[in-house]
């Protein structure tokens, strides 16, 4: 990558260091949920059963260079999201730690924005929260309501959108600055084709500015397509991860039960049997 | 062992040379992470900054607060019909209820001159406090979605909830005035008073709002206690009544100096001063101490009258509130920082 700002392209841009991630869920069942059994527990001292840690990410290292894109593939529930939230410094870790070379931008496909506000509220709020100046926000405005394309809605409260227009309109703010560091989650998922392809543009564009890309998705094609890197994850653990894609996308294929890619023509359906 | 993985590494790796090298470009490298990490200048990305670079960065993100607030405050009410009137229409509603239950049922007024504008005021001035402190104890857990998409220092929610407040509190104000020069309150320089004892108010409720939010952070069982907080704080701040004319505390002089100089009481009082000429020539020691007068406040026989209380010693001077509103407001902003701080890169947790 000679276009880096970084003359020799392999400098390491994210270090993770024997990762832990617990979070807290509330809420959970355990109880029938009276106050009466509340009253028991208080007295009993015992911990509320509603509470409950979830040990999402277990013991992680990697080290991701200048100009990779990083794709990261694993189950429902093995800890994806929860590693690129401990990246972008949204979760602590519990041991271990993340270094970065600059503040990396998540893109979830549950960041809810301010939903009872308007798209063009959550497009100035948006800019501004990821700490460009008024006049920069002025400047770009035009850009990103023309790229996420929800024409007219965009002085429409966020919550009439529709869950693509919606995540358009997310990706379109988060990637209208450059980050050194981009990860998408899953954002990708609900766009139309027209706005898959244009937005696959942009994140090749932003891998060339950037540096660092990763990207879950458990379309293994979009996987293929984007990324020169790949991470296994397995239960919190790195199952598998190197920057031969093919070889462990089969592996990973193999392992849960999917059929083997063929990689002439685009297949969709491949991981429907992963889930 | 490093350089060759560098050289091997790359996004070319793919196209170029699809056989797996003999060194994997991406297995860990010897030395500890940690060191690497040093030497390329990498930092931990939940790192917590300074207190001062985080006072910089929430001042950074300025226009962030502001906008949020007002955004907030503009799509409050656009499900109602009447919209945004409501801004106008909820305190005046507010008044409407005090004066009807303070004012006509139970007759709490207790010789106090002009009522309606004295209770008027304290509801406003405490409301701004009050809704302060509810909304900022839930800050946190409401707002987790946010902090668990954006980066930006968490402090600007509890900043930007209290703005809200104080948003609505200057639309308040505005009813208030009309409401105050139409019980023919003169409109005098003292009213400019009114503008650095809200900003006091003001500092001292964001400081608060970063404490209580990060109290509220942790259990919900917080916020649900605090409008009973709030509300006994209320009744003993002196909002539909006047301190000095509660006859049990007459004898009890250092319980009413305790009450007196209470942050809400404090604001409450200077704000009373700023805009009411009538509170501002009863509050004692406001008249050369007088004692054949003083006497006639405590020994009338219908109840204290209030008007002769100036020529009364004060509990808390004039000048000592302004001193007391602006010590509360830096403790409350330092004490408040610096608590909420501390706890910046575990809000995600939730």
């Amino acid at each position: 990558m000679a276009s880096g700002p970084v003359a020799n392209g392999a400098d390491p841009t994210v270090v993770v260091d024997d990762l832990h991630v617990v979070y807290r869920v509330y809420g959970a069942g355990g109880d029938k949920g009276t106050a009466a059994t509340a009253l028991m527990r208080v007295v009993k001292r015992q911990r509320r059963p509603s509470v409950r840690e979830v040990h999402a990410v277990r013991g992680i290292s990697f080290v991701i260079n200048h100009g990779d894109a990083v794709g990261i593939i694993g189950r429902n529930g093995s800890g994806k999201s929860t590693l690129l939230q401990a990246i972008a410094g949204l979760l602590p870790p519990e041991q271990g730690c993340v270094y970065t070379s600059g503040q990396a931008a998540l893109l979830g496909v549950n960041a809810a924005l301010l939903d009872d506000l308007t798209g063009e509220r959550n497009v100035v709020l948006g800019c501004l929260a990821m700490g460009m100046t008024p006049q920069e926000t002025k400047d770009r405005y035009q850009s990103i309501v023309d790229f996420s394309g929800v024409g007219n809605f965009i002085d429409y409260p966020m919550r009439t959108y529709s869950t693509g227009m919606a995540q358009r309109l997310r990706f379109s703010i988060a990637s209208a600055k450059n980050h050194e560091i981009l990860m998408i989650d899953e954002a990708l998922a609900t766009g139309d084709a027209n706005f898959r392809a244009k937005s696959h543009e942009r994140i090749v564009q932003l891998r060339g500015e950037a540096g660092t890309v990763f990207l879950v998705a458990h379309n293994l094609a979009e996987i293929e397509a984007s990324c020169n890197r790949v991470i296994w994850l397995e239960k919190g653990q790195i199952m598998r991860q190197g920057y031969d894609v093919p070889a462990i996308v089969d592996a990973y294929l193999e392992a849960t039960g999917g059929e083997p890619r063929k990689r002439d023509k685009p297949a969709e359906s491949e991981h429907s049997a992963a889930d | 062992m490093r350089e060759r993985a560098r050289d091997q590494g790359g996004p070319g790796t793919l196209t170029d040379d699809l056989a797996i090298p003999e060194v994997d470009p991406s297995a860990l490298p010897d030395e500890p992470l940690a060191e690497l990490a040093a030497r390329y200048q990498l930092r931990p990305s939940a790192a917590r900054p300074g207190v001062l670079a985080y006072a910089g960065q929430l001042w950074a993100r300025r226009h962030f607060i502001v906008g949020f607030a007002t955004a907030r405050n503009v799509a409050m009410y656009t499900e109602a019909r009447l919209g945004q009137l409501w801004q106008v229409l909820t305190p005046l509603l507010n008044a409407a209820v005090y004066y009807l239950i303070f004012g006509l049922i139970l007759n709490t007024s207790r010789g106090v001159p002009n009522f309606l504008a004295f209770l008027i005021t304290g509801i406003f001035v405490f409301n701004f406090t009050q809704r302060a402190f509810i909304t900022t104890s839930r800050v946190m857990p409401d707002s987790l979605p946010l902090i668990r998409a954006l980066p930006f220092p968490r402090g600007c929610l509890p900043i930007g909830y209290v703005l809200i407040e104080l948003e609505q509190l200057v639309m308040s104000m505005l009813v208030l005035s009309v409401i105050v020069l139409g019980t023919r309150e003169p409109l005098t320089w003292y009213w400019l008073l009114a503008i650095p004892a809200l900003l006091m108010q003001a500092v001292f409720n964001v400081g608060m709002g970063l404490f209580l939010a990060r109290l509220g952070a942790g259990a919900d069982d917080f916020s649900q206690l605090m409008p009973f907080v709030v509300r006994t704080w209320m009744y003993a701040s002196g909002v539909m009544f006047s301190i000095q004319t509660i006859s049990s505390l007459r004898h009890h002089p250092t319980l009413t100096y305790l009450l007196q100089i209470n942050p809400a009481a404090v604001y409450i009082s200077l704000m009373r001063n700023a805009i009411l000429q009538s509170q501002r020539n009863a509050w004692p020691g406001s008249k050369p101490y007088n004692a054949a007068n003083c006497a006639l406040y405590h020994a009338a026989t219908k109840g204290p009258r209030l008007e002769f209380s100036a020529y009364c010693h004060g509990t808390v001077t004039m000048n000592g509130l302004w001193l007391w509103g602006i010590g509360w407001a830096i403790v409350a902003l330092v004490v408040g920082f610096v608590f909420f701080w501390e706890a910046e890169t575990r809000y995600g947790r939730g």
